[in-house]
Order: structure tokens, then sequence, then C-alpha cells
């Protein structure tokens, strides 16, 4: 049996190195992809053109107008002296944001009675508006701090902001942002890699020798496994690398931890590729469907921009048959936390249990087809 | 239960029937082959020969009917059966991006045999095909005729009792048919069972046994010269030479048992002693040139046709 597995390990190496279109799935792609959506979303939302609306003009409004302008995630675009001013900026596009700060925000700050500025964002390039407002809470919680600092003895909250905001990064979101990135990237980049490793045989006619042989299904699936676990581990190391000197992630955790849980985590995303390489009728419906069935789950339910604790209840429990869920868990906690095993148990044995099943479903199906 | 030495036909099949939906494949197809013949399986396009190989090894189940291969039972004992034989499938089936050493090794590895004997086993192989010069190259780089034996190679690294060899000369030059029949008849001469499938009668020719089948169906089982001593007793066989070569193929079909285009020829049989003059007489008269009319043996071809055109006259009358 191992001598068996070994020969498809080694076989499926040989055949790698032979396809140069291997090299460039393997290394430019996942740099590729980081790159390009590392910096899209790093600076899409630097440089915010902002219209402001000062009606209190006083020194207090002043400085919260200064805390915006400093940050360097937004830019005084317009100034406004009336409402009907800062529609205009927002329907022409001159801003993106508007803060209207009220005349009586200095005097309510001074009486320590909650003081409410009002923020418009134009929603309709939704991404960008949403990270805006992310960067805005942090902006007003940090103005927050500095002012209830101030009016210590008087007590309250005193600055209330009225965007509602469902993206909460903190102040630099990359730090955020990139793990989730890494765990979008590998998760397609493995399904992608092993999807057309069956369909391949069975359209080149080689399957027929290999299911006449001794070889049984599990021994196939796992010898076809094997390679790309250690492929897509260097793809981990490639990605890692970037994340770190490229964008600058601060790397709290274990070095080794992330490299050991990753390799869990490649492993289950390989193996929901080499099931699909068992359904799937030619090598396009296999990389369609590989891609497919990864991409929108991971975008959207692995916690990589919607958390997954405002989900609904059922949709939470949907989420733990995405490897990428736990992946972010796991490299959030490991990367930003320097979390261990201790908090991490739970995660990395749903990416173990999800692989063995992946593994194991594709033995089963192949066993059936042929 | 059954080992190496004890099994007394190398394939017994009864009542095999392939279907895949609606469409019966392969229909109750009875055949044994012998242990040490080379056994042919003759049938035009579609006739079922590929799914009938497939399902004795074990890459396909049967929908109905029993068989074994060596002893071992097709359904229940597939893994077994597939240590003792060798395949080679109609469609070439090694790595293309392999090297000719490579695939050799690959197959050696999966079948188990030991890394001594493996480079036994290479070399053999290498002699065998006439590869020892090509053994790096790529495998999708070398002619058919050398993929062709490269693939009896891998199929037999193991060493197999029984080996089945799909349409194992589609597409390729008389010489190397030639040689690779030289290579079927080495094989047997060292006691391996052959069951091989082909298209081409000079190929059948050489079979201990043939099978004849159309339509999923059983047509004929025998020597090449049993089923020709059949053939002859149902009439002399008569080539003709006439023009126009078609009115007389039309005249015949009217007066004779059986008549067919053989090229530039026709082959009719006749139940008479006086069949030939008669033949001469109804041409004639029918205004058609008679070039020649003279009785021949009749070859593997005559008898595959009558055969086929006998099959199709019944299915027309069942319905
Ligand atoms: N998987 C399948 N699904 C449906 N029909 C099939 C399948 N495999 C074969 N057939 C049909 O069964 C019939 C017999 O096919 P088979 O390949 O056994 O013929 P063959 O005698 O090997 O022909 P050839 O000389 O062309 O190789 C054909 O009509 C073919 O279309
Ligand atoms: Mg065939």
């Amino acid at each position: 049996m191992l001598q068996r597995i070994i020969m498809i390990i080694w076989k499926e190496f040989v055949q790698i190195s032979r396809d140069p279109r291997m090299l460039g799935v393997v290394i430019v792609l996942p740099i590729f992809m980081l790159l390009l959506y590392g910096y899209a979303i790093n600076l899409d939302v630097k440089h915010v053109r902002l219209a402001v609306y000062d009606q209190d003009g006083s020194q207090a409004s002043r400085e919260l107008v200064g805390a915006f302008t400093r940050s360097q995630y937004f830019d005084m675009a317009v100034q406004a002296w009336d409402e009907r001013a800062v529609t205009q900026a927002l329907d022409a596009g001159k801003a993106r944001v508007a803060l209207i700060i009220p005349a009586t925000y200095s005097a309510d700050l001074a009486r320590g009675r909650r003081a409410t500025v009002q923020v418009l964002v134009d929603g309709s390039d939704s991404t960008t508006a949403s990270t805006a407002i992310g960067y805005l809470a942090g902006i007003v919680q940090s103005q927050n701090l500095q002012v209830s600092l101030q009016t210590l003895e008087r007590a309250g909250q005193p600055v209330e902001h009225r965007a509602r905001f469902w993206y909460n990064p903190e102040l630099r979101s990359t730090n955020f942002i990139i793990p989730g990135l890494i765990a979008v990237i590998l998760m397609m980049l493995a399904a992608l890699l092993t999807s057309v490793t069956v369909v391949r045989e069975r359209e080149r006619g080689t399957i027929e020798s290999l299911v006449v042989s001794p070889v049984m299904p599990f021994e196939l699936m796992l010898g076809k496994l094997i390679p790309y676990v250690i492929i897509a581990f260097f793809d981990v190391l490639l990605v890692l690398t970037v994340g770190v000197f490229v964008f600058h992630i601060p790397f709290v955790g274990s070095v080794l931890l992330v490299l050991a849980l990753s390799t869990l985590f490649v492993a289950a995303a390989l193996g929901i590729g080499l099931l699909v390489s068992t359904v799937a009728p030619n090598q396009q419906v296999a990389m369609l469907t590989a891609v497919m069935a990864t991409q929108l789950p991971t975008v959207l339910l692995s916690g990589f921009i919607f958390p997954i604790s405002s989900m609904p209840h059922a949709i939470q429990l949907f989420t733990n048959i995405i490897p990428a869920a736990h992946f972010i868990r796991i490299l959030r906690g490991i990367v930003l936390k320097g979390n261990g095993l201790a908090e991490l148990w739970a995660p990395s044995l749903f990416l173990l249990v999800l692989g063995m099943v992946m593994l194991a479903a594709s033995s089963a199906r192949f066993k059936k087809t042929l | 239960m059954s080992n190496v030495l004890t099994y007394e036909h190398a394939v017994e099949v009864r009542e095999l029937v392939k279907r895949f939906g609606a469409f019966t494949a392969v229909d109750r197809l009875d055949f044994t082959v012998k242990r040490g013949e080379i056994f042919g399986f003759l049938g035009p396009n579609g006739a079922g020969k590929s799914t009938t190989i497939r399902m004795l090894c074990g890459l396909l189940l049967p929908t109905a009917g029993r068989g074994t291969v060596a002893g071992l039972d097709i359904i229940r004992e597939s893994e077994r059966i597939k240590t003792r034989i060798g395949y080679m499938s109609q469609k070439f089936s090694l790595y293309e991006d392999l090297t000719v050493e490579e695939n050799i090794a690959f197959y050696g590895g999966i079948y188990g045999v030991s890394d001594a004997r493996l480079a036994e086993r290479k070399a053999w192989i290498l002699e065998m095909a006439n590869l020892a010069d090509r053994r790096h190259s790529l495998t999708g780089e070398l002619a058919v005729g050398w993929k062709q034996r490269l693939a009896l190679g891998c199929a037999m690294v193991h060493e197999p009792e029984i080996l089945f060899l799909d349409e194992p000369t589609g597409g390729v030059d008389p010489i190397s048919r030639r040689n690779f029949w030289d290579l079927i008849f080495t094989v047997a001469g060292a006691g391996v069972t052959v069951m091989v499938t082909t298209h081409y009668m000079d190929e059948a020719e050489h079979c201990d046994r043939l099978a004849m089948i159309y339509g999923g169906k059983l047509i004929a089982l025998g020597s090449p010269a049993e089923l020709k001593a059949q053939y002859a007793d149902a009439g002399q066989l008569l080539e003709i030479e006439a023009d126009p070569l078609m009115r007389a193929l039309d005249v015949l079909a009217e007066a004779v048992h059986d008549v067919a285009v053989f090229g530039t020829t026709l082959h009719a049989v006749v139940h008479a002693a006086r069949g030939e003059a008669m033949v001469r007489t109804t041409l004639e008269r029918a205004g058609v040139a008679v070039r020649r009319v003279e009785p021949i043996a009749p070859s593997l071809e005559d008898v595959f046709v009558r055969l086929i055109e006998q099959a199709d006259r019944q299915r027309e009358e069942a319905g």
C-alpha cells in the first residue's frame, strides 16, 4: 500500500515538474492576487474626499475636523456653508463622506451633555463606503477618548456619531484584512490545484490503467493529495512572507504553529478540489466549479469581511463547514494576538475533520464512477 | 478458493449482459477462453468488444450474467483478478508526459513489483519493445507503433497470466502490426493467455479461436478453419468480376443465396454444382458483361460478412 502511494506521489511530482503552467499557478498567481487585492483594499480607502459643514466653528469642532484630515484616510475636499452644499458635494461626487457638526457641539461638550455629529456616506461604492465608515468609527472613537479625557470630571459620553457601520476594523485595517486575504487566496488556489487532477486522467484515458491496477481509490486520492499539500505549503510560506514584508503585518505569535495549522487548512481546501475533480465531467467545468464553490462562500461567510458573530444563528452554524472561516480565526489569533493551541484547538480540529471528510468522500465517489 | 494452477478456463462467461440505460451493448454472451490460447474477439464498431473486455477486467460491472477470469468471479473477486491480468486499453492509456522508463517504473511500482525484479522487467520490456534507445524520451513523442509496444510492455510488467488487448494495433502501419503480432506470439509461446480484439481479418487468422460478435450478440465461435468449414457447408463461394458491378449485385441478389461486394468483385454463394453456369447466364441475360466467374475458398471476411447479413435479416424478420 505504501509503495503504491509513494509511486503515485512520485508520478504526480514528475508530471507537475513538466507542466510550465503549474509554475505560474503556484508562484505567480498567489503573489499577484495578494499584491493586487492587498493594495486595492489598502489604498482605495485612504484619501477619501471629505465634505465638512461646521455649524459650530469653535475650537472643539475644529479639533474634530483636524482629527479627520490629519489621518490621511480623509482629505478635506469641500468646506460647506449650508446643508444644500453638502448634498450637492455628495451628489456630484466631489465628496464621498460628509461630516456635519451642529452649532451646539462645543456648548454640549462644555455642559457635559452628549454631543452628536452627523455623518453622511455616499453608499454607491459600497466597498469604499463601508471601509470609510470603519475608519470613521475609529477616528470618532479616538477623538471620543480625547474629548472625554478633557471632560473627565464632568463624566458622560460626549461625542456620538450617527453612522451605522457593519465592519469595524482597527485603524490599521491591513492587519485585519491581510490574514483574511491570505486565507481566501490559499483557499482558491488549493481548490484549483487539485480540481483537475482526476478529470485530467479521465480525459486522457490514463484512468483505465489505474483502475485495472491494484491501486485502491483511497491510495490514489491520498497519493494525489500529498504532493499538492507540499506545494500549497510552499505557497503558505510565500504569501505569509509577502504579508509580513510588504504589508507589515506584525507577527506576534508562533510562526511554527501558523505553518503547522496552515497544513491542515490547505489539506482541507485541496480535498474540496479533489472531490470536485472526481465529479466534474471535464477540466474546464472542474476549474470553474472549484472557483465558484470556494470563492463566494469563502469571501462572504469566512469572516473575511462580515464578522461571523453578527450573522444569523443558522448561518453561523453553516460557516463551520467553510475551511477559511476556521483558518482566518487561527491566522488572526496567532498573527495578531499571539494565541496558541490552547485557544485554537477547536478551529484546528474542524480543519482536520473537514480534510478527512473530503478525502473519504473523494475516495467513495471515485470508486462508484468506474 | 481458486489458485494459480487450478482454474480450467482462463475466461468463462455465461449470459453476460451490459446495458447503458435502455441500450443493450452486450447481449447474453456465452464463451470460454482456454488457457494458453490466443483468443480473437472480432466485430464491427460498436459491437460490444470493449464493453465485454472492460467487464472482464473489472472496469465495468455487468448488468446481468456471470463470468470468471483465472477462475475468479468478475463481480465479487475483481480486485484479486487485477493482479493476475494485464490490460491494454483501446485508447492509449500511459502517461504521455512521463518518459518510457518512468512509465515502466510507475506501473511496476503500483503492481508491487520489487526493485530488483523491476530492473529485470524493465530491461526485458525495453528489449522486447525495441525501445532501449528511447528510454529517456517522453512517451508522448513516440510514434504510434512504439507507444503500443510500450503499452504492451507496461501491461506485462507484473508478469500476468492473462492479457487483454483491446485493439492493440489500431491505426498503425502493416509493418508495425506484423511486429506487434510477433510479440503476441512470443508472449503466448511463454504460456500467457491472450484475448485480443481486432477489426483486421488477417489478424483474426492468427488466432487459435475466434468469437465474432455483432450488436452485442455472439454470432460465431470457433477456430478460423472451423468457421470457414461451416461456411463451406452452406454452398460454393464464387468470385465474380462483372460490369457494371452494382447492376450485377442487384441481379444476383434476386438469384442466389448470398452476395456481397468485395473490393472490385462480388462474392456469391451458390448451392448447386451448376451454380457457376447459372450465375453466368443470369448476369448475361440481364445485360451485364461477365469478365470472370471462379470458385474460391472462403476467407474469414466472407464468413464474417455473411454472418452479419444473416443477423441483420433475422433482426428484420423479428421486428
Ligand atoms: N459508457 C457508455 N455509455 C453509453 N453507451 C456506451 C458506453 N460505452 C459504450 N457504449 C455503447 O455501447 C456500444 C458498444 O461499445 P463498445 O465500445 O463495446 O464497442 P466496440 O465493439 O469496442 O467498438 P469499437 O470497435 O468501435 O471499439 C456502442 O454503441 C457504444 O456507443
Ligand atoms: Mg472498442
